[in-house]
């Protein structure tokens, strides 16, 4: 931060509320560094995936260093720092959904949505994913998009899900008060 | 901690409750292995080498972690123990190249010898191996993903030891990768961007992180290893020289601290670790260069160069007496040069114009303490201090070790350092209070201590000892008030900042015009009666030499390893008139205007002693070698004899069989009996052989300068010994500070990270070094800037 910027409120890249969130959640724990893991997961949500700048701005909220943010955050399968599709697709391939038939709804999707593991269509909606076990065991295969899961699949069911999430943009694209994420 | 009584491996050992049981074995001379237990640093339990059994405990226990207590019983090798670390040897070479033939560890590598010890060097895996190419952080750092065991030595190193932060690990498990700070982009690679101390590749076990200055050079038992002296600043760090045989000598590859001696244990900062390789700059000096008649410096031979410069020394001394000589000596040779310039000047030119460049103030230093000893501390008592008050400078810049010690005090023993500085520094980070000198300076320290009004005096006042560390912000006067503040109270000792690798050395030889060996004055009666032809009255400073020089009144000077036409800006033309010798490594501004230079050995391939800031004495060891140049001490003794004199009355060798009646009217001190002689005598130690031996010298230095009284035990063996100006009391000639010294001829060098003076320019590893963090600091302006 140069003096000059330093006396002005900075500049952030994130929503006046998320924003004010995080001035919350920083004083909150006896050492600020505590917030680390709770802002990286909302800054993601928000973002959609911990950029340069998402990195070097929660460093100055928890002033440590954005190297011991990376440290902290390159730990965790579930943070990204590649932006993901709107909807991102997690299937899990662990044993339990293995052997109740996962490859093939991974399979199913990859056909229909023209991408592999870690691949974002182009349109930017989707996204896919390979995943560990997401805890879904008893209904397996189970996939999760976002924070929805979607469980006792087969691959026939595979174009539908993805057709219901195409129908929810069209929706909130057409009633505008409805436009505001409520799924993230 | 009481003291607790445990048993291992069937052997009863004692030691303070707590302590880990890895150090406790270790100092029995029980070796357990360990790739992450570092000491000194957090602990880690990262690497697994370091299980032993204990009794009653179900399965292994980590020895880096476990602390003895009373009655516990433990067993450090066993097949069951054996097999375990053979285990984990496996895992850890499961990625691992086993191209240990290239390697620049292969030979000091823990993890081969661990392997050799444990076996598993065959592996089970099938799976083909990570690989990665290897990346340049920085001119001096190299990192080989492949050959890292994850151990996370140099994140500690560079966290805790240096406070820099500048390394991380991203990643998990068999992916985790240790990474620098400054992250790549599509236009170049990662970036290290820190002070390039070097102390991440000292400390990795094996040969992930390499040195750009060694890397590939050369085998560790291809090298000689010679421990001796740092020769950039004034902390004095030990070094250990790895030497190897070259075309013409030897040459240094590599400088580290391993074996952990002195009073820097394993710490070297980028100067010292990397900041030697001007002793092989192409421009160094390797022939004695005299003016010819058109005026040109033309290679000679050493016995042409010394017949021209005695030749004209003698005629001038003898024409226009020793007055019109001046002598300008050295901040980085050694006491015995130091001492034998100033007996060179004042019984064989016979002038007190003798001077050398000055960093600070260590004239009045002593003089303020007269009378007083046990008031100046030692790096070892501030490595240990309980409070330290830090008055000005920049330790982390121009005093690493000093940074570095403070540091390690206060993570280690929760020392408290109190910071009083006009500007921000960043060794406050650890200061338990700061005062601000911003508005007042340094003048209105004391009074800002006494009033007791602000926390930092009151907790000032409160330590029961302390020690007071300032530099050249104090000079004369100023130097004399702080210290007469922390006289008054009870356990207050000082130490005083000066810049090169022997500028206390120089000032405690009496490098100075008013001042003999010892800061004794030459107007002392008495002083020194053993020299011939003493001049009693004080000479020229190095500024007056030069006012005279340009006045046409100085015949010649002679400058040993000074730059004083760089140093004092001068314009070169007033030296014209004088006949100007220079002995320098390098053909600096200075020497370019010699009519007769000559090569002179550089620290590193001498041996001697020198006197850190501190007035810690250690010894200095030969290790490189120059073909075509000679150590000062050598050229003077030349010097000496080419102008007819004696040699055996300036440097004391040889047996001279005068050693008298010792008998009560006519013994030692009656004048009649070899005084240097019956000193060795009563010391029990030999005459010297050589009229080259340094060591005849440090006996004289012995013998007549107050303060220098060696252990010599110590010395030898290569530890740091502690000495005070003991400057004699009023009684002798007592001179008061003010009157004594010009605060304006001192000219601190505010030496940074990378640079060094004269030798710092001819480094091309710390120009490099110096490049990267500029091109860094650009960057990161550029990017904050672009933030904007």
């Amino acid at each position: 931060m140069s003096p000059k910027k330093a006396k002005s409120e900075p500049a952030t890249v994130f929503s006046p509320e998320l924003a004010a969130r995080f001035d919350a959640l920083v004083k909150k724990y006896p050492v600020s560094r505590s917030a680390l893991i709770p802002m990286l997961l909302y800054a993601q949500d928000e973002v959609g995936y911990l950029s340069n700048a998402v990195v070097a701005e929660i460093a100055r909220r928890i002033e440590i260093t954005e190297l011991e943010v990376r440290n902290v955050a390159t730990y965790y399968s579930m943070l990204r720092f590649k932006a993901a599709g709107k909807y991102n697709i997690q299937v899990c391939t662990n044993i339990s959904c293995m052997l109740r038939g996962a490859y093939e709804v991974y399979e199913r999707f990859r056909e229909e949505l023209g991408v592999g593991s870690d691949g974002v269509t182009a349109d930017g909606l989707f996204s896919l994913e390979e995943v560990e076990c997401i805890g879904a065991c008893c209904w397996a295969p189970a996939i999760q998009v976002n924070y929805e899961f979607h469980d006792e699949l087969k691959p026939d069911l595979v174009p539908g899900i993805i057709g219901a999430y195409r129908q929810r943009i069209e929706d909130r694209a057409q009633d505008p008060f409805q436009n505001k994420e409520k799924d993230a | 901690m009481p003291d607790v009584t445990f048993t291992v491996d069937g052997k009863k050992l004692t030691a303070p409750a707590g302590t880990l049981l890895i150090d406790a074995c270790r100092k029995a001379g029980i070796e357990i292995p360990a790739f992450c237990y570092y000491p000194g640093l957090s602990l880690q339990a990262a690497c697994r080498m370091c299980v032993v059994r204990q009794e009653k405990v179900p399965k292994l226990q980590t020895a880096c972690t476990t602390t003895v207590a009373e009655g516990q019983v433990f067993i450090t090798e066993s097949p069951e123990i054996a097999q375990a670390r053979k285990a984990t040897i496996e895992l850890l070479l499961g990625n691992h190249p086993l191209d240990c033939p290239v390697c620049d560890a292969g030979g000091e590598c823990e993890l081969q010898d661990m392997t050799f010890k444990y076996g598993a060097g065959e592996s089970q895996f099938v799976e083909v191996k990570h690989h990665r190419d290897e990346q340049q952080w920085s001119p001096a750092v190299f990192y080989d993903r492949p050959r890292c065991i994850l151990c996370y030595r140099c994140i500690r190193m560079c966290g805790e030891g240096m406070d820099v932060w500048a390394l991380g690990i991203h990643n998990r498990a068999a992916d985790s990768v240790i990474v620098p700070n400054v992250l790549g982009t599509e236009r170049g690679g990662q970036q290290l961007d820190c002070e390039q101390c070097g102390m991440c590749i000292d400390v990795c076990p094996v040969g992930a992180l390499t040195s750009g200055s060694y890397r590939y050079k050369t085998r560790p038992w291809e090298m000689n290893h010679v421990s001796t002296v740092c020769t950039h600043c004034s902390d004095g760090c030990k070094v250990t020289l790895g030497v190897r045989q070259a075309n013409d000598g030897s040459e240094i590859v590599r400088a580290d601290n391993r074996d952990k001696s002195g009073i820097n244990g394993d710490f070297l900062c980028a100067k010292g670790r990397f900041g030697f390789d001007f002793v092989e700059s192409p421009d160094r000096l390797t022939q004695p260069l005299v003016r010819n008649a058109r005026g040109r410096l033309e290679p000679a031979t050493w016995e042409h160069a010394i017949r021209v410069a005695t030749g004209k020394l003698k005629e001038i001394r003898d024409t226009r007496g020793g007055n019109a000589i001046g002598v300008v000596g050295s901040n980085r040779t050694t006491n015995e040069e130091n001492y034998l310039l100033q007996k060179f000047a004042r019984t064989v030119i016979g002038t007190n114009n003798i001077d050398h460049e000055r960093t600070t103030d260590y004239a009045s230093f002593a003089r303020a303490l007269a009378g007083h000893t046990g008031k100046t501390a030692s790096l070892r008592d501030i490595a240990q201090a309980c409070a330290v008050l830090l008055v000005g400078g920049s330790p982390t810049d121009e005093h690493p070790l000093l940074a570095w010690l403070l540091r390690t005090n206060v993570r280690l023993n929760r020392a408290r350092l109190y910071i009083a500085n006009s500007k921000t520094i960043k060794l406050a980070r650890q200061a338990k209070a700061t005062l601000d000198l911003r508005r007042g300076g340094y003048d209105k320290l004391i009074t800002s201590l006494d009033s007791g009004r602000t926390e930092f005096s009151k907790a000032i006042f409160a330590e029961e000892s302390l020690i007071v560390i300032f530099g050249e912000e104090f000079r004369g006067p100023a130097v004399e008030n702080l210290i007469a503040w922390g006289l008054k109270r009870d356990n207050v000792r000082f130490a005083y900042l000066g810049d090169h690798s022997n500028s206390r050395g120089a000032a405690d030889m009496g490098l100075f015009p008013d001042l003999l060996p010892g800061y004794i004055p030459v107007t002392a009666p008495g002083a020194f009666a053993e020299y011939p032809n003493l001049p009693a009255a004080p000479g020229n400073s190095l500024p007056q030499m030069l006012d005279a020089a340009a006045a046409g009144d100085l015949g010649a000077l002679l400058v040993v390893g000074a730059n004083p036409v760089s140093h004092a800006k001068l314009d070169p033309s007033i030296l014209q008139h004088t006949f100007l010798i220079v002995q320098d490594l390098f053909l600096t501004e200075t020497a370019a205007l010699a009519d007769v230079v000559l090569p002179a050995a550089s620290l590193y391939e001498k041996s001697g002693t020198v006197t850190n800031t501190f007035g810690d004495i250690q010894i200095v060891r030969k290790a490189a070698d120059r073909a075509g140049v000679k150590p000062d001490f050598e050229i003077l003794v030349r010097l000496a004899g080419g102008m007819g004199i004696d040699v055996s009355t300036l440097v004391p060798f040889g047996k001279r069989g005068t050693t008298g009646d010792l008998g009560q009217s006519r013994g030692a001190q009656s004048g009649e009996a070899d005084r240097h002689s019956v000193w060795l005598e009563a010391n029990g130690l030999e005459p010297k052989l050589s009229p080259f031996d340094p060591l005849a010298a440090l006996d004289e230095i012995e013998r007549l300068v107050p303060g220098y009284t060696l252990d010599r035990v110590n010395l030898f063996a290569g530890n740091d010994v502690h000495t005070e100006p003991a400057s004699p009391g009023p009684e002798s000639g007592f001179v008061p500070v003010s009157a004594l010294t010009a605060p304006e001829l001192v000219v601190p060098a505010h030496d940074t990270l990378f640079t060094s003076g004269a030798l710092g320019r001819y480094s091309r590893a710390l120009g490099q070094l110096e490049q990267h963090q500029a091109n860094e600091l650009a960057k990161s302006e550029l990017a904050k800037s672009a933030a904007d």
